[in-house]
């Protein structure tokens, strides 16, 4: 346990020790967003009866922030570390495949629940969602960081350099996160993208995760569970496959 | 006693390239030993292979009787590397560092006077709170053998550690790893600088092209392949016929001529006299492990 343990306290403290650049900046973002489409909005767009559009849009700036911070923790200490060399620090310990898992996914989804604490602590000056059902809310929280964690890692072990690591997080990560309804509400979409929206996990985290402030939502709150928790499940295996065959570390 | 090291029958490829052939070698517990080899010979992959960061495509290795691959937690416990790139982790300071790869080998608190004792044995004790991104060539060289020696391992595997690093650092490098090979640590070194092996290592094992060419002590090496070199200067600068087959090489007047023993010398400076060229210059020069090294990648 020692070195399972050792490992997540070194992967905390690297995104801690640069919590500007980790930390401060996402929330920073977040902030700017809030205000840009709060003031353009707020008197036009009604999503929920009776709730602000800027309080609508909270939650869903909060998860986005928690999506792309968990991803950008496991995704840069690996690349980084790979790019650097230092990766063989690691492959020389006898640290397990699924010990190197456990704590490159923790420390995501601990610096997920930091950046989205911070957001929603900037955001509430602005407009305070209710709190219906807490529980739910950050359950989705954690898994919606967790899986963002697992694909950082297989990110960080596919790609060879910054380059592919940029692309994967430009072209899959990105359009993945603003088609996903933080914005807005998907009913509000012509019936195919309705349609295409349906097909993105983020869309499900970040319903559920709304459902957890207001007790409404696009879908069922145990569907958009089944889809995260399937989500997860399928990207931890796979992360778990390529540890274990020692995909791009080990020749 | 269980063998520090022990690889058997291992071949590595690299697609087409056959870049391990079949390699056997077994390293005793406690001895200093050099694994020498040109460019591209294999010693760095060997050494990969023995760290676990390649698998081979067929044979064994072990280290204190763990195999590498399905006994790889103990097999790594036991062994410490210094890896041959200078690579290091830029957030963190020289000590976090150390406490931090010492953790992962499973070793806690009771571990930190080691840490400092290697520290203090490496100079580093007054560089432990520095960002490692500030640090020289040389202490960054310095802080990566301490991080192999972190988690204090039985076996000591450092690949060209001494590439780069200047003649003080050097010597007391040296001090230091002879230290810890008295006090019962096992060294497999690798390096360019042949003196180096042939002062510090008592068994030297060779690679060429993947194979192991000569693997004996140090001692043995030296009295089989090399012969000791005789510089001679002649007036008028020609060399007898009889002594031709012992030219080594001729540049100018001077001629260099392969001795199996000392008391040859005798026989060449009487076959000089009878054909009558006079010796104006004559040096003796000992055979060093380079020249073991340079006959055996001739072969």
């Amino acid at each position: 346990m020692i070195g399972l343990w050792t490992l997540l306290k070194k992967e905390i403290l690297r995104f801690w020790k640069v919590s500007f650049q980790t930390i401060a900046a996402p929330v920073i973002t977040a902030l700017l967003y809030l205000l840009i489409f709060s003031h353009v909005l707020e008197e036009r767009v009604q999503v929920y009866p009776g709730i602000s559009y800027t309080a609508f849009l909270i939650p869903g700036l909060v998860m986005m922030s928690m999506l792309q911070n968990s991803f950008a923790n496991s995704s840069s200490s690996l690349i980084q570390s790979k790019v650097m060399g230092n990766i063989v620090f690691l492959l020389l310990t006898p640290l397990s495949y699924w010990e190197f898992f456990i704590a490159f996914l923790v420390a995501a989804v601990i610096r997920g629940l930091v950046v989205g604490l911070g957001v929603y602590l900037v955001s509430i000056f602005y407009a305070l969602p209710p709190l219906h059902h807490p529980l739910i809310m950050l359950l989705f929280a954690i898994s919606g960081c967790a899986m963002m964690g697992a694909m950082g890692i297989i990110a960080g072990i596919w790609a060879d350099k910054f380059d592919q690591m940029a692309a994967f997080q430009n072209f899959i990560i990105m359009p993945l996160s603003f088609l996903s309804g933080v914005f807005y509400s998907i009913h509000s979409l012509p019936p195919f993208w309705q349609q295409v929206s349906h097909l993105n996990p983020f869309f499900y985290v970040i319903d559920g995760f709304r459902y957890g402030f207001f007790g409404l939502s696009d879908v069922s709150p145990w569907l958009s569970l089944a889809v995260v928790a399937t989500s997860f499940c399928v990207l931890s295996w796979v992360t778990l496959i390529m540890l274990r065959s020692g995909y791009k570390l080990r020749g | 006693m269980l063998p520090a090291i022990q690889i058997e029958q291992v071949h590595k490829y690299f697609g087409k390239l056959h870049a391990l052939r079949g390699i056997d070698l077994t390293i005793e517990q406690g001895e200093f030993f050099a694994l020498l080899g040109p460019n591209g010979a294999g010693k760095s992959t060997l050494i990969n292979l023995l760290a676990g960061l390649l698998r081979p495509t067929s044979g064994k290795l072990s280290v204190l009787g763990h195999d590498v691959v399905s006994d790889y937690r103990a097999a790594r416990k036991a062994l410490g590397v210094v890896p041959q790139e200078l690579v290091f982790d830029p957030f963190f300071n020289v000590r976090e560092m150390l406490r931090f790869q010492a953790g992962y080998f499973g070793c806690g608190k009771e571990n930190h006077p080691w840490i400092d004792e290697v520290l203090e044995g490496l100079g580093l004790a007054d560089k432990a709170g520095t960002n490692m991104r500030a640090l020289s060539g040389g202490m960054k060289r310095r802080a990566l053998i301490a991080q192999a020696l972190a988690h204090k391992p039985q076996v000591l595997v450092l690949d060209e550690p001494t590439a780069g690093v200047d003649v003080e650092l050097r010597q007391m490098l040296w001090e230091f790893i002879k230290r810890l090979n008295r006090e019962g640590t096992t060294i497999i070194l690798t390096t360019h600088y042949l003196e180096e092996a042939e002062t510090l290592c008592s068994r030297v094992g060779m690679l060429k092209q993947g194979e192991l060419v000569a693997l004996d002590s140090t001692r043995n090496l030296l009295e089989r392949y090399s012969r000791k070199s005789l510089r001679l200067r002649l007036d008028p600068p020609s060399l007898p016929a009889e002594l031709q087959p012992l030219l080594r090489s001729q540049e100018n007047d001077v001629y260099t001529l392969a001795l199996q023993e000392t008391a040859a010398l005798e026989g060449v400076l009487a076959k000089l006299r009878t054909a009558g060229v006079r010796v104006e210059d004559l040096q003796l020069v000992e055979a060093d492990l380079e020249d073991v090294f340079v006959e055996l990648v001739r072969q």
